[in-house]
């Protein structure tokens, strides 16, 4: 049984802001349904003891000094940006405000 | 803009019960981002602090601030929390330009710091607890400003411009429970639960907890429920109140917004609410929607956080005396009323006081500057009396001149204008002024004999034993010599012409 049908694929898309067609919400849909049962299968191998990965390599604390490194000039950051002004990254307003 | 209808506040707490629950944003002030080497400086021009990392560009790899991890963790330890001994970083995924990663990176389910309690001190006393149910780590977005359209509002804005200097900052997120409990003082205590978190991370020396500048940011949970109901109501958030007043404004504004709604028989919008300092009202923000799904997953590039027992006891052990502990200490040490006290906590001078009694000034000296002259100017100049730029060693230079009869009060006065002006410490002012005391006797008795001259009658009364007239004829010679002599000395060569026993 499928976890995700094509309204989830629909609604996914839109949160991650990505334009689909009608055909290829009919085809992710299958694809991820697919996808999601396999994940569900390695769950169900998983026992409750076992606690969830988060990262593929066993490693923590890569932490470094607060210490200034590597910085920019307004030049440099901006330098790809569509559109500047005064120092700054020019956008569109958006009104969907947070 | 708010066309809401309020119900009175006596009205609102006689019918309703609020609920309260607050997320404090604190700024850490590292020298450098959270995942980044870029400098963390307020002020400084537009994007001329990022790097890579902080614009979110491909290829790129965070790697997490170790100070960062620790002020986090005393944070944690300061509001009595639990510190995950495992913990990781997560991507909250949103579109909107202040973050050009369309992520912030975050914690999700595994925040550094959990389950602990602050005891807050209200005005009377009172002490509330108020439960924290986690404080988790997080970066700051970026700084939007709006153009176009009606005056920086984002209503009708044409475009916007964007600051990323900001971006990748630490911050902080402490979030409460839901409070309950608080009934009429609920208002009160919103103020004093943000005032007592910035007390802390100020204490801990790990933000610079300056609200107007954005360091310590409050969102705020309202909600109320029939007395009785055990059920919470439908909560409003009013976000990004940046000052002690207005959160105490804020929280009241609601609960008087959301009783006329409960009263009309209507349900409460779940949404997220603006707070505007001109009308001391909030407007709607936008309605909690699928646009809140923010898809949070482990964030891949950032390996666990793992604290040993050994670091937390090190930072444990690196915890200042709690601030109010501390309050108590010195009050009784400075041996002010309880009165007194509030006042000086309640201007904010308690450290300036601690300071200068330091440097060598009596408790009584430096309450007596910080809360009356320094107080005086600061509030004129609508600044901190801390920012003012009056040091503890001017006050207790001035104090020492004072004592010394080099100046006097009103002098004094004069004194610190000068200091303020830039004219050097307050011996060099009195020098280059020319401020010192009057205390050539023969300018002096030339003036009283003037004063004696115009008032005979003054002059027959004190004679007479009438030793309070004196006041007028002390009065008269400080005039003359504006202000620059020892009333002391004045009033002791006055009786000494007079022939009368002091």
């Amino acid at each position: 049984m499928a976890a995700i049908n094509r309204d989830d694929v629909a609604h996914l898309a839109q949160l991650a802001h990505i334009e689909m067609s009608d055909a290829e919400l009919d085809k992710m849909a299958g694809e991820l349904a697919v996808i999601v049962d396999s994940v569900k299968s390695v769950s169900e191998a998983a026992g409750a003891d076992v606690p969830a990965t988060s990262h593929p390599i066993p490693l923590a604390n890569v932490m470094r000094d607060d210490v200034v490194g590597h910085v920019l000039t307004a030049e440099q950051a901006l330098s790809g940006a569509p559109d500047t002004e005064d120092g700054r990254f020019k956008v569109p307003a958006i009104l969907e405000e947070d | 803009m708010s066309g809401d209808t309020i119900l009175g506040f006596d009205e609102a707490m006689a019918k309703y019960d609020p609920v309260l629950g607050f997320e404090v944003h604190v700024e850490l002030n590292t020298a450098t981002k959270m995942f980044s080497s870029a400098p963390n400086v307020f002020g400084d021009e537009p994007n001329t602090n990022v790097n890579e990392v902080d614009l979110g560009l491909p290829g790129v790899l965070p790697v997490v601030n170790r100070k960062a991890v620790e002020s986090s963790i005393l944070i944690g330890l300061a509001l009595n929390c639990k510190i995950a001994e495992h913990c990781t970083f997560a991507r909250k995924q949103y579109f909107y330009p202040d973050t050009p990663k369309n992520f912030q990176t975050s914690q999700y389910e595994d925040p550094i710091a959990y389950d602990g309690y602050l005891d807050v001190e209200l005005e009377d006393g009172t002490v509330f607890r108020v439960e924290i149910e986690r404080a988790h780590m997080e970066e700051d977005a970026g700084k939007l400003t709006h153009m176009g359209g009606a005056a920086g509002r984002i209503q009708g804005a044409d475009f916007s411009l964007v600051d990323y200097n900001r971006a990748g900052v630490p911050l902080v997120e402490i979030v409460t429970k839901p409070i309950e409990g608080a009934g009429s003082r609920a208002p009160e205590l919103a103020k004093a639960y943000v005032a007592a978190v910035r007390e802390i991370v100020k204490n801990l020396g790990v933000s610079e907890a300056r609200m107007e500048r954005g360091n310590v940011r409050c969102d705020a949970n309202v909600s109320l429920r029939p007395y009785g109901r055990e059920k919470f109501g439908l909560r409003s958030e009013t976000k990004n109140v940046n000052s002690l007043r207005a959160i105490e404004h804020a929280v009241r504004f609601e609960i008087q917004r959301h009783a006329a709604i409960l009263d009309a028989g209507e349900s409460v919008v779940q949404e997220t609410r603006h707070w505007h300092e001109d009308t001391k009202s909030t407007t709607s923000g936008r309605p909690k929607s699928d646009a809140d799904d923010y898809r949070y997953f482990p964030e891949p590039d950032l390996v666990p956080i793992v604290s040993t027992p050994e670091w937390v006891e090190e930072l444990r052990a690196r915890l200042p005396e709690p601030p109010a502990e501390r309050r108590k200490r010195l009050q009784a040490d400075w041996g002010y009323t309880d009165l007194e006290f509030r006042d000086v906590v309640n201007a904010g001078v308690m450290g300036e006081i601690e300071e200068t009694v330091a440097a060598g000034a009596t408790p009584a000296v430096a309450r007596k500057w910080w809360m009356g002259e320094i107080a005086r100017r600061a509030k004129l100049a609508d600044v901190d009396p801390a920012a003012l730029g009056v040091t503890p060693a001017v006050v207790v230079e001035l104090d020492r001149l004072i004592a010394s009869g080099a100046i006097n009060d009103k002098l004094a006065r004069e004194v610190l204008d000068g200091v303020l002006a830039g004219e050097g410490g307050p011996a060099e002012v009195v020098d280059a002024r020319g401020l010192a005391v009057v205390s050539d006797d023969g300018a002096l008795q030339a003036a009283i004999d003037t004063a004696l001259a115009a008032q005979p009658d003054v002059a027959e009364k004190i004679r007479g034993g009438k030793l309070q007239a004196i006041g007028a004829i002390v009065g008269g010679v400080m005039k003359v010599t504006k202000g620059q002599a020892d009333p002391g000395r004045v009033r002791e060569l006055i009786l000494k012409t007079l022939g009368v026993e002091g």
